[in-house]
């Protein structure tokens, strides 16, 4: 899995008549961008195929983020032109697009793809990045993705997100009986494998800052402990033998700690275990339910929830003064807090009024605002640029409640979408950009 | 020793068309009053009772539940020769991280409870499953009353 890309960027072209292509995406309402994504240069039938193959991880990317949209068939005038020429900007600047992206594919004498592709600003007649990656033919797949995150982040000036995984609860059977397993793939769907086999029940999978490995919850042996499983190894191996449960678990920054709760005899508090000793250190005393850790990106405070005034509220702790402030203060219940891997804002979970919530505060708990909301929705998790949250809901449609599935929604509460999943689907855990 | 609890786990997955109440069910089908688990477990169920309930986001010992849990530590004390594993549960109108912490609180003040009416600590495990194993997979406000339990099973 060892990606060398090979980076070369060269800007060249420049006029400046019209302003450059750019999305803010911290609007509310926005039209897509029309953009033409041509079949990359390619000599073979093979290469042919993975121009195609490519073309369209990108173009299902770029759609659907709801920020684009693709040009298809009549409407694109030209659909070959030579990589190596500016484009005949007249002939697309009678279409709708905006944007055109295109590119070729060689083979070199390693037998590896080489990918040049160059995305134009149509109005500007300007060339706005273009850039050279060479991988082995096996990661087509990723490579479609780096190429969607440099689109994206062009348009946008956002990092992407498209070269990143989900780990998550893989569902069946009846509700009295729930059959859970742990299972992976990439973001947009595609290569999903399960990790476990479901003998036991196994709950909120989380990843390491590195995506090379998951700790999660499981009743192997009947007794709940935090598990860590090695992706690249397969091995999966309890964390500690504690007195009691230990649930709850979430990855240090650095990915040297584990945050977690211990519960025993009735008292659930907050723990962080040095990975390499696992000895644990206690960060909450209180004398109730303490859980739900979450690290700040720096890695120097927690967020997580106590019902210490009497039901669940969102605290925060400095990490140096073990100092700890509520920062939660509006009605219902506040839940499962997480920092945004920017920095800036907390996802949580809220009950009020028979309803669940996804919402966001800032990270002194100001500015709350509902993003999606449903009969159940829970444990929101950031996609690696802060700007989408997934999570897995159940609706309440004339007395009956849907099955679990996993929904992403934009930060600014549009484009819900459902990620397509073998199974029902919940506890949903979104990697940082692949390493 | 491992092995052994993994097959029992395994087994427990295996007989969801068994006649228990608990997903740790007994392997075994023994008929009532021979002593085995399962009729042990029988006897807790219909003559004692081995389920009680808890309000919202609550883990204290209601008038009722203290009642019934005085006749099953009067049982548990009077019959030696197994350990009871106390099972929390919460219905799903929770988080589900809250609802594990829940569901230990709830089955640890029943253990208390049995304690403090005189049975060994030692013969005592909990065990939480949150809002994993409901009882009732229905959606109205009977269904998760009734999911809100603590189970006493009969152990080893």
């Amino acid at each position: 899995m060892n990606l060398k890309f090979l980076f070369l960027f060269c800007i060249f072209f420049s006029k400046t008549s019209f302003s450059e292509v750019k999305i803010d995406i911290t609007q509310g309402n926005i039209d897509p961008i029309p953009y033409a994504l041509l079949n990359f240069d390619s000599s073979t039938p093979e290469l042919l195929d993975y121009s195609k193959k490519i073309c369209g991880v990108v173009k299902n990317n770029l759609d659907r983020t709801g920020l684009f949209k693709n040009l298809t068939g009549n409407s694109i005038i030209e659909n070959k032109i030579s990589f190596n020429k500016r484009p005949d900007f007249s002939n697309w600047r009678i279409t709708s697009a905006q944007v055109l992206i295109h590119g070729r594919i060689n083979i070199d004498k390693d037998k590896k793809l080489v990918l040049e592709f160059r995305l134009w600003d149509i109005f500007q007649e300007k060339q706005m990045i273009a850039q050279q990656l060479v991988t082995s033919k096996s990661n087509w797949r990723r490579i479609s993705h780096v190429i969607s995150d440099v689109i994206y982040s062009r348009i946008t000036g956002e990092s992407g997100y498209f070269d990143s995984r989900i780990v998550y609860i893989s569902e069946s059977g009846l509700k009295t009986n729930r059959k859970k397993r742990l299972a992976i793939m990439d973001q947009d769907g595609a290569n999903h494998k399960f990790l476990t086999d479901g003998t036991y029940l196994t709950l909120t999978p989380r990843f390491s800052p590195a995506a090379q490995k998951i700790a999660y919850l499981s009743y192997f042996n009947r007794v709940p402990r935090v598990f860590l499983l090695d992706l690249n190894t397969g091995e999966q191996k309890v964390l500690g033998d504690f007195p009691g449960m230990t649930f709850s678990p979430r990855f240090s920054p650095d990915g040297k700690k584990l945050i977690m709760s211990l519960a025993k005899n009735g008292n659930t508090d907050i723990y962080e275990m040095n990975l390499k000793t696992l000895k644990m250190f206690r960060l909450t005393k209180y004398k109730g339910i303490d859980t739900s850790p979450s690290y700040s990106p720096d890695g120097k405070n927690v967020v997580f929830e106590s019902d210490r005034s009497g039901r669940q509220q969102i605290y925060r702790m400095s990490l140096s003064t073990k100092k700890i402030k509520r920062i939660s203060f509006g009605k219902g219940k506040y839940a499962t807090p997480v920092w945004s891997p920017r920095g800036d804002l907390i996802a949580f979970t809220k009950f009020t009024g028979g309803q669940f919530f996804i919402g966001v505060m800032y990270d002194d708990g100001s500015g709350e605002r509902v993003v999606y909301s449903a009969y159940l929705v829970e444990g929101p998790t950031w996609s690696p640029n802060g700007r989408i949250l997934a999570f897995y809901s159940q609706v309440k449609v004339d007395d009956k409640i849907t099955k679990p599935k996993i929904k992403i929604i934009d930060l600014t509460g549009r484009n819900l979408r459902e990620l397509i999943t073998p199974a029902d689907a919940s506890d949903p855990a979104w990697s940082g950009l692949l390493p | 020793m491992i092995k052994n609890s993994i097959l029992m786990f395994l087994g427990l997955f295996m007989l969801a068309s068994c006649e228990t109440t608990s997903m740790f069910g007994d392997s075994v089908r023994g008929g009532v009053g021979d002593g085995s688990r399962s009729s042990l477990q029988e006897y807790l169920r219909k003559e004692v009772g081995d389920i009680v309930y808890f309000e919202t986001d609550k883990h204290n010992i209601s008038a009722s539940a203290a009642f019934k849990l005085e006749a099953q530590a009067n049982w548990i004390k009077s019959t030696p020769g197994f350990s009871v594993i106390i099972e929390g549960h919460c219905d799903e109108r929770g988080t589900r991280e809250y609802n594990l912490a829940l569901g230990e609180r709830r089955a640890n003040s029943v253990k208390e409870f049995l304690v403090s009416m005189g049975v060994d600590g030692g013969r005592i495990q909990t065990i939480s499953y949150g809002k994993e194993r409901p009882t009732n997979s229905g959606a109205s406000s009977e269904a998760y009353a009734e999911n809100r339990r603590v189970v006493t099973i009969v152990g080893e």
